[in-house]
């Protein structure tokens, strides 16, 4: 055997504040990719509708909205059918909460593997946030049909389609890291995370259109990253003019978001096991 | 310092846990009201702590901190079997935890040369509703197989757990025996240079763990370092040349398996020749009939952990009856480490059959007869039931054990021979042998 061949592991006491490591992450691709697999083989086991359900709960969710915010609200919309307008922002945000609050739980529930057996501790969030493109895959076909049958067309818009599809896994990635690593030391995450949900989703404009916010707190409301790649897609997908203005601030801060979370995740890697 | 042939360097590893405190109990409903309002701060500074470790050095005396390593050294040479001992809570566990990377040291470090498997549990990773085969993709990942790996040894697997009829079934569905065996058969074909095992060998049927053995034996052969640890003193000292000793989280011996086996049966925490009970609520018993000691008494000695296999020993058992008029029956359990049964002995006293006994003490004795059991460490399990009625009043588990050694004089039922004898009873029996007969001739 050749001595420069074989793996030379140091274990020591990690310290301080460390990027992702991305050459492991690499190794463990194979990992990654199996727990990726069984996050969505096991989703719909024994139901009846299985993958069905992805469409009927985000499905569901926009007939609910366009009754009562549409119909008895009347909430402004611009001009836009309530149903095309909260069918585009419902499944992207369908996606996000649910990567979200799976990925807040993936330690605490995944503990007793983490006791047994070593692989980068990120993967555990990650996953969640990669098998729920899955969901979000099939939902596309809600809004495929209804922009058919509002005979809305495709515009050169479409093309920016992969920048919010990137920017819409980054935002549950990020709060995925920070949650999950709060969530072993501190429980109340997993009842916290239903009012976390509930206050999102009325501060991001799913439900009533970005233009109704006043003009001098539309700055203070960018900051909301939903906010940016919901109108984003709206934008994207109903060909409107793109509001920049919501969408730069809303990368900046998910990707401060994703890079702070990363960095704490690195720094509470090592107790994990200790304290769960 | 390094020598380039070890395959685990171990230097000053200690690891520190934190046990959160007992909580205060609130006696009256206006403190406990109080205590529930100011609960959340309270909380919140004892699950903060609980991750604090910067100040373990100026607090090592902490009531709360409990060092599960401490100032561990030791290396391993590459292709070395060495065997991990020690009671529970001495460390075993958390050296192979650090050592597979499941948690981190506090302080020091290890270097470890190769690639490194643990089986700390077999089945880790499996997934109910997934079918055998793709819990053999999942769980063989989950070890660090990759996954051209697995396609390559699929078939090899499937035919080692023997469940080839139900490889695409639910795992859900499976008996808990057919778990573990796929568990197993995926986990055997990993090819580390490296291997840790923690008590694997305790689950499984007995032909199951046989068929284990066989292959941790194989992988010794392969030149593997595996380090082994393990409550089996025969299978430490039959697969591991080398022992480490651990106790309190420190290493209390190292060296040659028989020798550091012995040391650890005379430790003062292992389980001795002797035991009594003093307070009338700890000893096993009911209201009836209470235990009071059980002892090993070699053959014109005093009481002793070790006995020589030619000497005879008694089992005494010292119990009070606390109740007159009962018929009783004194019996003692002999399993040995492995778990395996060797005899049931029942007091066959005609004094005290189908008598009724006064309450007082009494002192019942067996003898166990010399060039009777092999080699090896026993538990005694006495128990104590009535006749009128039908009842067990008492059992106390592995309350005493000792160790036989047949010292190789060749006078025992060795004669003279040094390699490993297999059997639970290793009898003296008579031999003879004629010389100069005819073949064919009839006997006599």
């Amino acid at each position: 055997m050749i001595k420069d061949d074989i793996k030379l592991t140091v274990i020591k006491p990690r310290s301080g504040w460390q990027v992702i490591d991305f050459r492991e992450l690499i190794e463990y691709r194979d990992l990654f990719l199996s727990l990726v697999t069984r996050q969505i083989k096991t989703l719909y086991a024994q139901t009846i509708l299985g993958f069905s359900w992805a469409i009927l709960r985000p499905l569901i969710q926009i007939v609910i909205f366009t009754v009562i915010f549409g119909n008895v609200a009347k909430v402004s919309t611009d001009g836009i059918p309530y149903f095309l307008f909260s069918s585009v922002a419902i499944i992207p945000w369908t996606y996000m909460s649910q990567a979200m609050s799976e990925s807040s739980e993936s330690l605490v529930s995944g503990q007793g593997m983490l006791g047994k057996i070593y692989f980068p501790r990120l993967v555990f969030p990650l996953t969640a946030v990669l098998s729920r493109l899955v969901d979000f895959g099939i939902s596309i076909i809600i809004i495929l049909i209804i922009l058919l049958y509002y005979h809305v067309l495709p515009t050169w818009n479409l093309l920016l389609f992969p920048l919010f599809l990137i920017v819409m896994t980054i935002i549950p990635a990020g709060i995925g890291l920070w949650l999950s690593t709060l969530a072993i030391r501190f429980r109340d995450v997993r009842h916290a995370m239903p009012f976390v949900l509930q206050m999102l989703i009325y501060t991001a404009p799913i439900v009533y259109s970005a233009s109704s916010i006043p003009e001098k707190y539309r700055i203070l409301y960018s900051i909301n990253p939903l906010v940016g790649v919901i109108e984003g897609y709206r934008a994207c997908l109903l060909g409107l003019p793109v509001p920049w203005i919501y969408i730069i601030p809303g990368i900046v801060t998910a990707i401060v978001i994703f890079i702070s979370g990363a960095l704490y995740f690195r720094k509470m890697e090592r107790i994990i096991v200790d304290v769960i | 310092m390094k020598n380039t042939s070890s395959a685990i360097t171990v230097e000053n590893l200690s690891k520190c846990y934190r046990i959160g405190l007992k909580e205060e109990m609130n006696d009256s409903i206006v403190k406990s009201l109080f205590g529930f309002i100011k609960s959340p701060i309270k909380n919140y500074r004892r699950y903060r702590s609980l991750y604090k470790f910067d100040d373990t050095e100026s607090e090592v005396e902490s009531p709360d901190i409990i060092w599960a390593l401490k100032d561990v050294s030791f290396s391993v040479k590459e292709g070395e079997i060495v065997g991990i001992i020690g009671v529970n809570g001495a460390g075993k566990s958390t050296l192979l935890k650090i050592l597979s990377r499941i948690t981190d040291p506090t302080h020091g470090q290890a270097t470890i040369r190769g690639k490194i498997s643990s089986l700390l549990e077999v089945g880790t990773g499996f997934h109910q509703e997934l079918t055998g085969r793709e819990n053999v993709y999942l769980n063989g990942t989950i070890l660090g197989m990759k996954k051209k790996e697995l396609d390559r040894k699929f078939d090899e697997i499937v035919d080692f757990s023997g469940i080839d009829k139900f490889i695409d079934t639910p795992v859900k569905r499976y008996s808990s025996g057919m778990k573990v065996r796929l568990a197993f058969a995926v986990a055997a074909h990993l090819e580390p240079e490296i291997l840790l095992i923690d008590e694997v060998l305790a689950v499984g049927d007995a032909e199951f763990q046989r068929r284990c053995l066989n292959k941790m034996e194989d992988v010794s052969h392969q030149g593997r370092t595996v380090l082994f640890v393990s409550h089996s003193m025969p299978a430490v000292t039959r697969l591991c040349p080398r022992t480490i000793l651990l106790n309190g989280g420190g290493i209390a011996a190292d060296g040659p398996s028989h020798q550091i086996v012995s040391i650890y049966m005379n430790s003062e925490k292992a389980t001795k020749a002797e035991r009594t009970w003093s307070g009338t609520d700890q000893a096993p018993g009911d209201d009836v009939v209470r235990l009071y000691s059980v002892r090993v008494r070699p053959e014109g000695g005093e009481v002793a952990e070790a006995v020589d296999i030619r000497k005879s020993t008694a089992i005494e058992i010292e119990y009070d009856v606390l109740q007159s008029g009962y018929v009783f029956m004194i019996y003692f359990h002999v399993v040995n480490d492995e778990g395996v049964e060797v005899f049931l002995s029942i007091d066959n006293d005609n004094a005290w059959r189908d008598k009724p006994r006064p309450a007082g003490r009494y002192l019942s004795t067996s003898w166990i007869p010399g060039n009777l059991m092999s080699e090896g460490i026993f538990f005694i399990s006495p128990g104590i039931r009535t006749l009128n009625p039908n009842i067990r009043r008492l059992k106390a588990e592995d309350a005493v054990a000792f160790q036989i050694i047949d010292s190789q004089d060749g006078d025992t039922a060795r004669a003279g021979f040094t390699g490993n004898i297999a059997g639970i009873v290793r009898p003296l029996l008579k031999w003879e042998t004629e010389f100069g007969l005819r073949s064919g001739s009839p006997l006599a």
